[in-house]
């Protein structure tokens, strides 16, 4: 019904309607043009200086009047989502230029001390220009494997702005250049917390799922006990995990030498384990319920024994649900473990609790930044998994 | 009243509903019929206006449609849809009062109107008034959901398949008592079916639908032994043709005296009704409840005169396959 | 049965020790070692625990009103263009991890409580956000339809059908952002909230378990006990549409 008024209004409005969208996108963006772009910092604690785009680069002026431009093209509500999508990714090249460009000729010679941090018109025209790409992007309703190309673009986008160099006198690159050793670390921490995390929970999960699927009994007080770990605060988890197993390494012979100990990672790893059995559990349960009762009387009325049953038959179709939980954990597990810096386990949270007590943002965002970006990919890539098994299932025969 | 003027909407430059015209009268009972995508339901959803037309005009009454703000034309007709649409988080009596309640009535008001309807509809107000709408029967949602249009005495009501849901015995009963009440409050009824039984039951005038244009406008019997397209004959379905004519007639209008053997038939129902039983009971003749007798002969000659004139006119709608639109309203 | 006496007696327990924690202290003192203090005492646990309950109800109901509002507007005929990239902020907006919002919150807004309000309230926006959509643009077609054709005025319809339909749904989601924001805002207290968060880093710096121990058991059960309020509510309206009650 209110489609048929969308029609209406859609047919009245003129060939030069504008956009509701591009208009929210217009206004954020000259937000951020008529915010300062960056902060010139003495040394990194201090406030700074604040500069606007046209003054804080060469040819500034034509770089804002660029992405006034293409602010502007994107108004018009006929335009093709293609073309938007475009003026999206220009914008977003230029504001990132922009603030590359106004690093380098703003940082001087030899001087270590000295930060170009992005400020708020930074980071308001990078979400204006994010926000049109998604907008655009989402209108496109864009298949399986464009979207797959879509997220490799993105990578790949990321990747050539922070390979090419051009950011690299940026406050956080600089941040970045200080501690490249411990940012590897802490990267590969990061990434053995959420997976090793994941990984353990698979292992112990899956079959504790298949187990109280075949048990009914135990379903309750397993759901139970697994819903109660989740009530725990994060912070009392891992704070909890380390006395926990300090005593378990000191007082039971040979678990020290497993790599059971009450500090470093180990503590952490087990938190984000217990955080993660949950979905997993749950949701093989209800994979493996939810599989059709015709379905499994087939398999059975076939000749199936229970086990071929669950193996051939329910575990597949339950897949797809299964695989929801491991992006739920992961996409967790790599938020949650930035808690980890907090009880010495490492990961980027090191980053983020150490920008916090010194009151270094750019600290803060080495810490942040990456982390945000590993959660996005990890979401978006296992949601289009998720999105092509539970297709493939459904147009099975 | 309802006079329809060359009534069109377009969609994406496709006509769902072309350039209709048809009045139907104050305390008739008009059918929409059609397939699924032959319009009448966008027909319908115009009256109100809950499709806007593209072009033409509705006179409801002495008023034009479109001179009336959307919602307060809409509080002023009655609607009904399948799946009857009740408000779930509302009680019964809620549900009835909500148009009076938007009309601004007073409290006593509302509620003597809301406990009349309820006995008109045969639900026990003490029993129903407060009751929530999935505590109800499906049969007693759908009378609860014909109560709710009444509710302010509208001039006109619209449904759009209201028997939809309902099983083959509670429609039957339902069209039954929309019949009764219908002619015991002079409502002015557009009905959507897609099903010509229903057409034929309940229609003073049935309008056929199909592709967005109306093929063919006119009572039942016209209708049925007067085609005026391929289309309209196919959907009335040949083989059916003869019951459905007789199902026009009620038992009284042929009753003869005499008496004869066998359960009596009432004088109310159907002549189909009664040959179904004669043939059942394997008899020639049944008795009429409080006298008289139906005769199997009598029932052949009335189909075969319907027959008859079907014939004759064939002929001619041969000749002249010209959709009649309109022409025979009134 | 059972587990409505259980939630009774958590809730019994939780006003117990948060008005008298010493008399719990022999509960405690297992955990600690070298004569360490069994409860924490720096601040009052009561008040702690009213100011976090304060911080996320706060947080949460900005949230509510706002999602519910930017929820509503972007499934009426004014604000339906932007409904594909509402969708798309959302799926994205929640793998942003809370802790990271928090982070970045504090250079805009200092140290102190703001950075963890505004944190939970960004936060607790998504799912609310996501469930209001939800539920309005799957409200039973013939009840809407029923509603115009009886002449309700659009205001009409939103207050009188769609918001009290979408109830249940709206509710849940709710539900979600204050346990969720129950969770985020201990850690608002490394960037000096005053959370119940400071009990559990303290005992994190002092190596005293007691104090990790009691803040999450008070936060949790803080957790539970809202869980099941809020599903009772929830419950309760879905009942009143005659929708049978999930699980």
């Amino acid at each position: 019904m209110t489609d048929l008024q969308i029609s209406a209004t859609g047919g009245t409005a003129g060939r030069f309607a504008l956009s509701r969208t591009g208009l929210l996108f217009a206004a954020l963006g000259a937000a951020g043009l008529a915010l300062p772009l960056v902060q010139f910092k003495p040394n990194r604690i201090v406030l700074g200086d604040a500069l606007w785009l046209p003054g804080a680069l060469p040819f500034g002026w034509l770089a804002a009047a660029l992405i006034a431009c293409a602010l502007f093209a994107a108004l018009p509500q006929r335009l093709s989502h293609g073309l938007r999508l475009a003026l999206a990714v220009a914008g977003l090249v230029i504001t990132l230029a922009s603030l590359g460009l106004a690093a380098k000729g703003l940082m001087p010679e030899g001087n270590r001390m000295a930060r170009v941090a992005p400020a708020a018109g930074f980071w308001l025209l990078f979400l204006a220009f994010a926000l049109m790409a998604a907008d655009a992007l989402a209108r496109m309703r864009p298949g399986l494997k464009t979207r797959w190309a879509v997220l490799a673009g993105g990578i790949l986008l990321v990747g050539l702005a922070l390979g090419s160099g051009l950011l690299d006198q940026t406050s956080v690159m600089v941040e970045y250049a200080a501690r490249a050793d411990l940012f590897g670390r802490s990267l590969r921490q990061h990434l053995l917390l959420a997976f090793g995390s994941l990984g353990m929970a698979l292992v112990v999960g899956l079959p504790l799922g298949i187990l109280a699927f075949q048990v009914p009994a135990l379903r309750r007080a397993v759901l139970s006990v697994l819903n109660l770990l989740q009530t725990i605060p994060s912070l009392a988890l891992f704070g909890i995990m380390i006395p926990l197993f300090g005593w378990v390494a000191a007082n039971i012979p040979g678990a020290a030498q497993l790599g059971v100990a009450g500090i470093g990672i180990f503590p952490a790893l087990m938190a984000l384990f217990f955080y993660s059995l949950l979905p997993v559990v749950s949701n093989t349960l209800v994979g493996l319920t939810s599989v059709a009762p015709e379905v499994r009387d087939a398999a059975f009325g076939l000749g199936m024994t229970r086990g071929q049953v669950l193996a051939r038959v329910q575990l597949p179709l339950a897949l797809p649900v299964v695989l929801a939980a491991v992006r739920i954990v992961l996409v967790q597990n790599i938020g949650l473990a930035v808690i980890a810096g907090l009880i010495g386990g490492g990961g980027f949270g090191t980053f983020v609790f150490q920008g916090l007590n010194q009151t270094a943002m750019d600290l803060i965002l080495l810490g942040a930044l990456p982390t945000i970006f590993l959660a996005l990919i990890a979401g978006i890539a296992l949601d289009l998994s998720v999105e092509a098994l539970s297709r493939r299932g459904r147009s099975a025969p | 009243m309802i006079r329809i003027e060359n009534l069109t909407r377009i969609y994406d430059r496709t006509p769902v509903v072309n350039d209709v015209s048809l009045t139907v009268g104050a305390g008739q009972i008009a059918a929409l019929v059609g397939t699924s995508g032959s319009g009448k339901t966008t027909l319908l959803r115009m009256i109100n206006r809950l499709v806007e037309p593209t072009s033409g005009r509705i006179w409801i009454g002495e008023t034009d449609a479109a001179t009336i703000a959307p919602h307060l034309l809409r509080r002023r007709i009655g609607y009904a849809i399948q799946g009857h649409g009740l408000f779930p988080h509302r009680t019964v009596g809620q549900n009835i009062a909500t148009v009076p309640r938007l009309l601004g009535w007073s409290a006593p008001e509302i509620a003597a109107r809301v406990e009349e309807l309820l006995h008109l509809f045969q639900l026990d107000p003490a029993q129903f008034r407060d009751r929530m709408p999935h505590e109800l029967s499906g049969g007693q949602q759908q009378r609860v959901g014909v109560a709710r249009a009444l509710a302010a005495r509208p001039e006109v009501l619209l449904m759009d398949e209201p028997f939809g849901a309902l099983d083959p015995v509670i429609r039957a009963r339902a069209q039954g008592d929309l019949r009764e009440i219908q002619r015991r409050l002079g409502t002015t009824l557009v009905i959507v079916t897609h099903d010509m039984e229903e057409a034929v039951t309940l229609g003073d005038r049935i309008a056929v639908m199909d592709k967005g244009r109306l093929l063919q406008y006119g009572p039942p019997a016209e209708i049925l032994t007067r085609p005026a397209t391929d289309f309209v004959q196919a959907l009335i379905g040949t083989g059916e043709r003869p019951f459905r004519l007789l199902s026009l007639t009620r038992v009284a209008d042929i009753r003869e005296d005499g008496t004869c053997d066998g359960p009596a038939v009432s004088p109310e129902s159907s002549l189909r009704d009664a040959l179904a039983a004669c043939l059942w009971h394997g008899r020639d003749c049944l008795p009429v409840e409080g006298g008289g007798i139906v005769t199997l002969t009598a029932l052949r000659a009335r189909a075969e005169g319907a027959r008859a004139e079907a014939m004759a006119t064939a002929g001619e709608g041969a000749q002249s396959k010209a959709p009649q639109t309109g022409g025979a309203a009134q | 049965m059972i587990a409505r006496l259980m939630v009774l007696a958590m809730a019994v327990f939780l006003v117990a020790f948060l008005v008298t924690p010493e008399s719990f202290a022999g509960l405690f003192r297992p955990l600690t070692r070298n004569n360490a203090p069994a409860i924490y005492t720096q601040t009052g646990l009561l008040s702690l625990t009213l100011s976090h309950l304060w911080l996320v109800a706060l947080a949460v109901t900005a949230s509510t009103v706002t999602a519910v509002g930017l929820g509503v507007l972007v499934t009426r005929p004014a604000g339906r263009e932007f409904l594909p990239l509402a969708r798309t902020v959302t799926s994205v907006g929640q793998t942003f991890p809370p802790v990271a919002v928090l982070a970045l919150a504090v250079p805009a807004m200092g140290f102190g409580a703001g950075p963890t309000l505004v944190a939970l309230f960004l936060y607790g926006l998504l799912p609310i956000f996501e469930n209001t959509l939800t539920a309005l643009s799957t409200l039973p077609p013939s009840v809407v339809e029923a509603a115009r054709g009886m002449g309700l005025t659009r205001r009409q319809q939103l207050w009188q059908v769609e918001l009290p339909l979408a109830l249940p749904v709206i509710l849940a989601g709710v539900r979600l952002s204050t346990v969720i924001s129950l969770a985020t805002a201990t850690i608002g207290s490394t960037v000096a909230a005053r959370t119940l968060g400071e009990v559990i880093i303290a005992g994190l710096l002092s190596a005293n378990t007691a104090f990790v121990v009691q803040g999450g058991l008070i936060v949790g059960l803080i957790a539970i006990l809202i869980y099941e309020g809020f599903q009772l509510a929830e419950k309760a309206a879905a009942r009143r549409i005659g929708l049978a009650p999930q699980h």
